[in-house]
C-alpha cells in the first residue's frame, strides 16, 4: 500500500466503527493574561505584549487572573460538569521555543472541572457527548519558520518567535471517546464544535473566531472492525481551524486508517497535520516519543479551591444555553426544524430575535434576513452579522412594507441603499423617492398616459381581452419606477375601459 | 546498586537537552539515588492524618483582578535576546537537532 491510500467513506464505514475524541481550545476573551497584566489584543505589533512575567525573566511569579478562573467554571457549568472544591496547576515541560519558560502552567490531574456532558442535534437526533475535563492553561507564543520553501518547521533555517500571545488564558475541553457516531462521525465531530462555539458566545467568554485561533480543535479518530469490542490505536490531528475542516479532517482520517487497517497494516500513534487544501492529513512526529512532559505542581502558584456558594451562585446565572433558547425560538416562532437549520447554519438567531424585539413580526424579521440579505450576505462574502445594517433598521423596513408605504421591490431598493450607506431606511425612502404612489390622482394620470401610448392594447381589452391588461399594468409599474400599487393599477385600468375581470 | 539506572538519567538528560558523558551517567545516577532516598525518609514521619502539601504556603485562591497593566516596549523585551529579526526573538532551527 502506497502512502496516502484512501479507502471510499461507504466502505470504509460498512468494514469498521470509528470512535472520535475531540479536543478543543479555547482562548478567553479577558483584558489580560493569565498571570500577568499584559493585555491580550489580537494582531498587536510583536512583542507589544510580554513582561517579566510572561517572558519567564528572572524572579518574576506569576498570579492567576480571577476572571479567567471564573470563565472556566461558569464554562464547567454549561457543560454539566463537576467543579473542583480544590485543585492545583502543574507545570508541564518540554523544550520548544514557543514557551520562554520552557514549561507552560496548564493543569494535569486536577482540572478544574470534570465529568460532564453536552448534548447536540445531529439530523434530528440527539447525541449526548461526554466532556471528561475542562482545564485552565496558558497559551503559547507564535512562532514563524524562516528559510524554508513553505514557511514550514521542515526545512527551515532557524524561526523567530512572538510572545503576545504566549500567557494568554487558553482553556482546554476534552471529550471522553465517543463510539457509536458510526456513519455520521463527520457531523457528530462539526455539530459539537459548532455547539461548543454558540456557548462560548452565550457565555460572552470568548470570541471565539476560528480563523484567528480563537477556537482551536484537534482531532482523534480510531477504527475497529465491525462488531469488536476492543478500540483501535488512535491519531490526533492538530489545529483543525474551520468547522468544515472538523468535518472532513474526521472523514479524511477515516478513510486513510480504513486503508491502512484493510491492507493488514497498523496504525500508529502520532500527531497528524491537517491540509486544508486536500483535506487530508500527513504524518507529524510520533506521540510516545514527543510526550514526556513531566508533570509537577506548579510551586509559583497556590490551589484554586472556589467556593461551593460562589460556585452555586455562577450557576444560577449562567445565561440561557444556545439549545434551550433555539427550542424556545422555534416554538415562538412556529418555525419547521428545516428553517431553523438554515437560520442555524446562517448564524442568524440574534439577527432575527433582535429585529423581532425591534417590532417586527417574526415571520417578516425571518424572510428578510434569510432571503434578500443572505444572498446579499453570500454576494459579497462576508457572514450575516457583518452586514451595515441593524435589525432595527430591518425591523422599520418591515413596517414600512406593513403599513402598505413599501413593497417588496421598494423594499429591497431601501436595504440596498442602507448596505449602501445612504442611510437609515426613512433617509433612503425620502432620498431616492421610493414611496409607493399612494396618490389615486397621480396613479391615475400615469395611467391615463399609458393608455394613449398604448392604444391597441387598450382597445384589446376594451373588446374584451382582458388578459391584455398585464402588459398595460407592466406600463404603468415601468412609468411609476415600480412605485404603483400594481393591484390597485389594474383594478383602475379596467375600469377606465370599461370592462371587468 | 543504584535504584535509578544509567538509562533513567540518560532519558532525563535527554529530555533536558544535556549531553553527559558515560563518567557522568554514573556519576549522577548515585547522586540522585541519594537525593530520592533522602525525600523519602519525609514518607516515614508523614502520618496518616497528614495531607499532602505542595506549597509552602497555607493559601489558596491568590489571584488577580483582570486588569491589563503596561508592558514593556519592544525593545526592552528584546534586549537580552541573543538575536533578534523583525521585532521577534530568533531561535536556532527547530526540527533536526535530535536526528
Amino acid at each position: 500500500m502506497t502512502a496516502g491510500t484512501l479507502m471510499p467513506y461507504d466502505e470504509a464505514l460498512e468494514r469498521f466503527e470509528p470512535v472520535l475524541g475531540l479536543e478543543t481550545h479555547v482562548e478567553l476573551g479577558t483584558r489580560s493574561k493569565m498571570f500577568c497584566g499584559c493585555k491580550t489584543t489580537f494582531g498587536a505589533p510583536p512583542n507589544t505584549q510580554v513582561c517579566p512575567t510572561c517572558l519567564a525573566l528572572p524572579g518574576a511569579l506569576p498570579v492567576a487572573n480571577a476572571m479567567a478562573i471564573e470563565s472556566t467554571i461558569r464554562i464547567g457549568l454549561a457543560l454539566n460538569c463537576s467543579i473542583a472544591e480544590w485543585c492545583r496547576f502543574a507545570r508541564k515541560n518540554y523544550f520548544y521555543p514557543d514557551m520562554p519558560k520552557n514549561y507552560q502552567i496548564s493543569q494535569y490531574d486536577e482540572p478544574l472541572c470534570f465529568d460532564g456532558y453536552l448534548d447536540v442535534e445531529v439530523n434530528g437526533e440527539t447525541v449526548r457527548i461526554g466532556i471528561e475535563r475542562v482545564h485552565l492553561e496558558e497559551d503559547t507564543g507564535k512562532s514563524t519558520h524562516v528559510g524554508g520553501a513553505t514557511g514550514r518547521i521542515h526545512g527551515a533555517d532557524h524561526s523567530i518567535v512572538d510572545y503576545n500571545r504566549a500567557g494568554i488564558p487558553l482553556v482546554e475541553i476534552v471529550t471522553k471517546p465517543i463510539p457509536g457516531t458510526d456513519r455520521l462521525a463527520p457531523d457528530v465531530a462539526r455539530a459539537y464544535v459548532t455547539e461548543l462555539r454558540e456557548i462560548m458566545r452565550s457565555l460572552g467568554v470568548s470570541d471565539v473566531r476560528m480563523e484567528e485561533g480563537s477556537l482551536r480543535c484537534d482531532v482523534n479518530v480510531s477504527l475497529m472492525p465491525r462488531g469488536a469490542s476492543e478500540w483501535g490505536t488512535r491519531t490526533e490531528t492538530k489545529n483543525v481551524n474551520s468547522l468544515r475542516s472538523v468535518e472532513r479532517a474526521v472523514r479524511s482520517e477515516i478513510e486513510r486508517q480504513a486503508a491502512v487497517l484493510a491492507d493488514g497494516g497498523t496504525i500508529v500513534q502520532e500527531t497528524r497535520h491537517f491540509h486544508e487544501d486536500t483535506g487530508t492529513t500527513t504524518s507529524g512526529r510520533s506521540k510516545e516519543e514527543a510526550q514526556d512532559y513531566r508533570y509537577f505542581p506548579e510551586p509559583d502558584l497556590v490551589p484554586i479551591a472556589p467556593d461551593p456558594a460562589w460556585v452555586a451562585e455562577l450557576k444560577a446565572a449562567l445565561p440561557e444555553l444556545p439549545s434551550v433558547r433555539r427550542k424556545r425560538l422555534q416554538a415562538e416562532w412556529g418555525l419547521s426544524d428545516l428553517d431553523m437549520q438554515a437560520m442555524h447554519n446562517a448564524d442568524a438567531f440574534d439577527l432575527v430575535e433582535a429585529t423581532v424585539a425591534a417590532g417586527a413580526p417574526a415571520a417578516d424579521a425571518r424572510k428578510w434576513w434569510m432571503g434578500e440579505l443572505a444572498r446579499r450576505a453570500n454576494e459579497t462574502g462576508v457572514p450575516l452579522a457583518e452586514l451595515a445594517i441593524t435589525p432595527a433598521q430591518v425591523a422599520r423596513v418591515t413596517e414600512l412594507v406593513a403599513s402598505g408605504a413599501l413593497n417588496d421591490k421598494l423594499a429591497r431598493e431601501v436595504l440596498e441603499g442602507v448596505l449602501g450607506g445612504e442611510g437609515s431606511p426613512d433617509e433612503v425612502v425620502e432620498a431616492r423617492g421610493l414611496q409607493i404612489v399612494n396618490d389615486e390622482g397621480e396613479l391615475s394620470a400615469i395611467i391615463d398616459k399609458v393608455l394613449a401610448d398604448n392604444a391597441d392594447a387598450a382597445d384589446k381589452v376594451r373588446a374584451g381581452k382582458i388578459a391584455a391588461a398585464g402588459a398595460l399594468v407592466g406600463g404603468v409599474m415601468r412609468a411609476s419606477k415600480g412605485k404603483a400599487d400594481a393591484a390597485r393599477a389594474r383594478q383602475l385600468i379596467l375600469e377606465k375601459l370599461g370592462v371587468s375581470e | 546498586m543504584s535504584a535509578i539506572t544509567r538509562d533513567e538519567v540518560a532519558h532525563l538528560a535527554r529530555l533536558s537537552r544535556l549531553a553527559l558523558t558515560d563518567d557522568e551517567l554514573d556519576h549522577y545516577a548515585t547522586q540522585l539515588d541519594a537525593i530520592i532516598e533522602s525525600v523519602a525518609k519525609v514518607a516515614e514521619v508523614a502520618a496518616e492524618d497528614v495531607p499532602p502539601s505542595s506549597h509552602a504556603l497555607p493559601l489558596t485562591n491568590v489571584f488577580r483582578a483582570d486588569e491589563a497593566r503596561p508592558s514593556l516596549t519592544p525593545e526592552q523585551a528584546l534586549s537580552g535576546a541573543p538575536a533578534v529579526e523583525d521585532d521577534r526573538f530568533q531561535v536556532p532551527r527547530i526540527l533536526g537537532e535530535e536526528a
